[in-house]
């Protein structure tokens, strides 16, 4: 058995999604494989080749990697696929676009979101925004899995030692081309990172307040800023703070949600959190059915208290 | 230009689902069906492009039960031209309604297809990445804003980290995200057209699609329960909590 990692990275440094996709990769069993498609990925491919547990990792480069598109990327894993029993992505937005395409084209099932590997062949995953957890067995040669990254701890960055080999870069067709982007640079942790997440809701009205309450409560605990859909979708905050079933998953050591009533679809993305803490006015919030600390007030009134106390 | 929309018939998004006692799934009988979520501003987006004067039909298809005629029927009142019906008992995974949704391309040849991100049953979110690569045409997942030029369709994606925009040639998939648009509400009158319209019907085996499921599902399980806490009275005590019981601080 070898298992193939697909490193996603910014060509300098590897994300840590791809940290919990090698450890549930040694959870399968067999060797681990990492590849790191880039531009100009030398710096990515050597962090890749850190990491505890990983023996070999491939390095295929060319500018057509630069932004990650599914159809070169998947182009690029397919052709190195054989041999492998399971190929891995982290369930990010990037690893959701490529991963169903290799599926597609090696004829097997994908396993969406892992969340435990019971055996080789087995797995488990949340399905109805994780109000049940399924069990499924694959009978296709290949396994091809996205990574939900909560269920798996990280590996360890460093201590590994494996060669690179630089492997000929496949491009794809040519048919989709990057236009431009509009990313947030920020100095905050990754949303799906971070061990404190701060999270507001609709609750708070508007853009500005939104800003003026929640940012101060985040830069006092260094935490990522997230968001309720309800938020998002009012324009109080951006699409990529969405916390929930179709957001962003994450289990931060402390979540903080301010001004979220708790629909299921929140909850989804947030339950596994260590701690959880709500603040809501509303005494009948669902959010408090799940907070291990709830405080009825203002939220205009109790995070600052809250900043201004830590 | 011609495209095709995708839609699923799922358990209602207001419901909330139990699961069965003997493990074997979760319980669907008697509750509300209705479109995913996500198919619905798929077929919006359709419309609209139709109503632009971009796109010259709509057709909706649907994958599964005979019910399915109904979420078809929706989508018509939405807006759609006509529809087509695969319809099987058969459990139908993500790769095999790729198959199916690749067959009826190759008989319809749509400029487009666009469908939702993911379905919030299964929350598999690889129906459309599949079916762009069989047919090996481009993809834009997620999509947050969709503008067609000519044979290009240009397309901004919700990603980690923001926003980024694609140019695909056509035809191609896209994949919508929550933000492409707001679904209009169906009226009477449409709901009174769309019985009027057409729906094709087939079966997998007229398609030539094996559908035989992949994954076996062995068993379903409700997650662990996180119990409720404890309401504090204020602040202070929050804190203090947090620093001394749950050990987390800045």
């Amino acid at each position: 058995m070898t298992v193939l990692v697909i490193a996603e990275h910014d060509n300098a440094s590897v994300k840590g999604a791809t940290l919990n996709t090698v450890t549930a990769a040694l959870a399968c069993g067999g060797e681990v494989h990492v590849l790191v498609a880039g531009a100009t990925a030398g710096a990515a491919a050597q962090a890749a080749s850190q990491i505890a547990g990983v023996t070999k990792v491939y390095h295929a480069d060319d500018a057509c990697f630069a932004h990650a598109l599914a159809e070169n990327v998947a182009a690029q894993v397919l052709s190195i696929a054989s041999g492998y029993t399971h190929i891995l992505f982290a369930a990010t937005a990037s690893g959701k676009n490529i991963a169903p395409r290799v599926a597609a084209k090696l004829d097997v099932a994908q396993i969406s979101d892992i969340s435990k590997v019971d055996s080789p062949d087995t797995f488990e995953r949340p399905i109805y925004a994780g109000n049940a957890i399924a069990t499924v067995q694959s009978a296709d040669a290949v396994k091809v899995i996205t990574v939900r990254t909560t269920g798996f701890d990280p590996a360890a960055a460093t201590g590994g030692s494996a060669p690179i080999e630089v492997i000929a870069a496949v491009s794809g067709d040519g048919k989709a081309s990057f236009v431009g982007s509009e990313i947030a640079a920020n100095d905050r942790p990754e949303l799906t990172a971070a061990k404190i997440i701060v999270s507001g809701g609709r609750a708070l009205g508007s853009e500005d307040k939104f800003n003026e309450v929640m940012i101060p409560l985040a830069d006092k605990l260094g935490a990522a800023i997230g968001a309720s859909r309800a938020a998002v979708d009012a324009g109080y905050a951006p699409n990529d703070w969405q916390v929930g079933q179709t957001g962003k998953i994450v289990a931060p050591q402390l979540y903080v949600a301010a001004g979220i009533s708790g629909a299921i679809q929140h909850l989804a993305g947030m339950k596994d959190s260590k701690v959880i803490v709500a603040i809501n006015k509303d005494p009948e919030a669902p959010i408090f059915g799940v907070a291990d600390y709830g405080l009825e007030a203002d939220l205009f009134e109790a995070v600052p208290a809250l900043t201004k106390a830590l | 230009m011609k495209v095709l929309v995708p839609v699923k018939r799922v358990v209602d998004y207001n419901v909330k689902v139990r699961v069965k006692s003997d493990g074997t799934g979760v319980d669907i009988a008697n509750v509300k069906m209705s479109m995913n979520p996500f198919d619905e501003i798929a077929v919006e987006e359709a419309v609209r492009l139709r109503e632009k004067g971009v796109v010259t039909e709509v057709i909706a298809v649907s994958c599964g039960v005979t019910q399915c005629t109904e979420t078809l029927r929706t989508a018509m009142a939405i807006g759609a031209d006509r529809a087509i019906l695969v319809e099987t008992d058969a459990e139908l995974q993500p790769l095999a309604v790729a198959k199916i949704l690749k067959a009826l391309a190759d008989k319809e040849a749509p400029h487009l297809f666009i469908m939702g991100k993911q379905a919030i049953d299964d929350d598999s979110n690889q129906t459309g990445q599949m079916l762009a690569a069989l047919l090996d045409w481009p993809q834009a997942t997620f999509a947050n804003k969709v503008e067609v030029s000519g044979d290009v369709v240009n397309v901004t994606r919700e990603v980690d980290g923001g926003l980024e925009t694609l140019a695909l040639k056509l035809p191609a998939v896209i994949t919508t995200d929550l933000r492409l648009n707001e679904p209009r509400y169906v009226t009477l009158p449409n709901i009174m057209k769309a019985k009027k319209k057409t729906v094709d019907t087939f079966k997998p085996e007229d398609l030539g699609v094996d559908v035989a499921p992949r994954l076996k599902t062995l068993k379903v399980v409700e997650p662990a329960k996180r119990s409720a806490g404890i309401k504090v009275p204020d602040v202070a005590t929050l804190v203090d909590k947090l620093k001394n019981e749950a050990k987390v601080h800045g």
